[in-house]
């Protein structure tokens, strides 16, 4: 479980961001968290209300866009999306599979006043 | 009135800039570190000695040893008459780049070249931290089964190293080595993969002629 010093990075981020935009709060906080990156995004929320407290982002609204996991299969090309939990070809069954996506997490857009 | 900030900023970007800072100054003093990774009780101590065993008078090794707490594998390093230095995370599930730069501040690398950085066991929450070392080692172990790679597909799929440590075993467990062995490929083609007994010393030399190799592609 490593999501507390990972929220923290979050929130540094949108601080910083919104420091230089000479903004007063923060409302809300968009993430891109690919199917692939091993984040989970419920835990994110619940160490966000405990290390926002006090700062410009408390009570801002965390919005996570999930990105597929997006395979290519080495065996017969297929091009597929698949969860972390399922990623063998959907096709031929091979495990010869190259991640093309999905292990993206970084902080799009912050929505500020 | 509200305004939308565009951002696009990496949340580990912080942990991947200290990461560059490490590799950079490793570079720079001609040393290769080699992040290992494995589970608990897969044998990560137990493969970096006998690895330096194996190596000889070839190498000036060092190690960095990462725990969740005590200093039993420090102890152990220290006794081969390694320079070693002990980080304890107090509960963090992995080592990071910061870290291991404050660790590199405490040993001394007069001469160093080969530093081995042992993470917390651990098949998850390291990969997605980079401690800066150039190279990436997967410690996995026969008693662990066969099936690890497919249930941790990341660890494998990021490695540049597979050990695959107490092969004295598979007599008397159950273990597909062929499906094993075709899994850790199809999973990394350019993966470069040992099977070995750090305990007996069986297929080490292989891999120590890898890291050798290595070695000399990092001088030039």
């Amino acid at each position: 479980m490593h999501e507390m010093p990972i929220t923290q990075s979050v929130l540094e981020i949108a601080l910083r961001h919104a420091q230089q935009a000479g903004a007063q709060r923060i409302l809300r906080i968009t993430m891109r968290v690919g199917e692939l990156s091993g984040i989970v995004p419920d835990s994110i929320q619940f160490y966000f209300d405990f290390v926002s407290r006090e700062t410009m982002a408390e009570g801002a609204e965390l919005v996570f866009n999930r990105l597929p996991g997006r395979f290519r299969c080495r065996d017969c090309n297929t091009e597929y999306e698949a969860s972390r939990d399922d990623w063998l070809c959907p096709q031929c069954h091979g495990v010869q599979v190259e991640v093309l996506g999905g292990r993206e997490f970084e902080v799009e857009s912050i929505e500020v006043t | 009135m509200t305004t939308e900030i565009p951002v696009l900023e990496p949340i580990l970007g912080a942990n991947d800039a200290i990461a560059a800072e490490v590799r950079a100054f490793l570079n720079q003093r001609g040393i290769l570190a080699l992040d290992v990774l494995g589970a608990p009780g897969a044998g990560k101590t137990s493969v970096i000695l006998g690895t330096v065993r194996a190596l000889g008078g070839r190498v000036r090794a060092a190690v960095i040893e990462g725990d969740v707490a005590s200093t039993v594998d420090a102890r152990r390093v220290a006794a081969e008459g390694l320079p070693v230095v002990q980080i304890n995370t107090g509960g963090g599930c992995h080592l990071d780049a910061p870290t291991v730069q404050g660790a590199l501040q405490r040993l001394d690398l007069a001469g160093i070249n080969l530093l081995f950085i042992e993470n917390v066991g651990n098949l998850i929450c390291p990969n997605a931290f980079s401690v800066g070392a150039q190279r990436r080692v997967v410690v996995a172990s026969v008693p662990e089964g066969d099936d690890k790679p497919y249930k941790y597909p990341d660890m494998f799929r990021d490695s540049d190293v597979v050990l695959l440590n107490k092969v004295d075993l598979l007599p008397y467990v159950e273990f597909d080595l062929p499906a094993y062995r075709t899994l850790v490929r199809a999973l990394n083609p350019d993966v470069a993969y040992f099977e070995l007994c750090a305990r007996s010393g069986e297929g080490l030399a292989a891999w120590a002629d890898w890291l050798l190799t290595a070695l000399a592609a990092a001088r030039t």
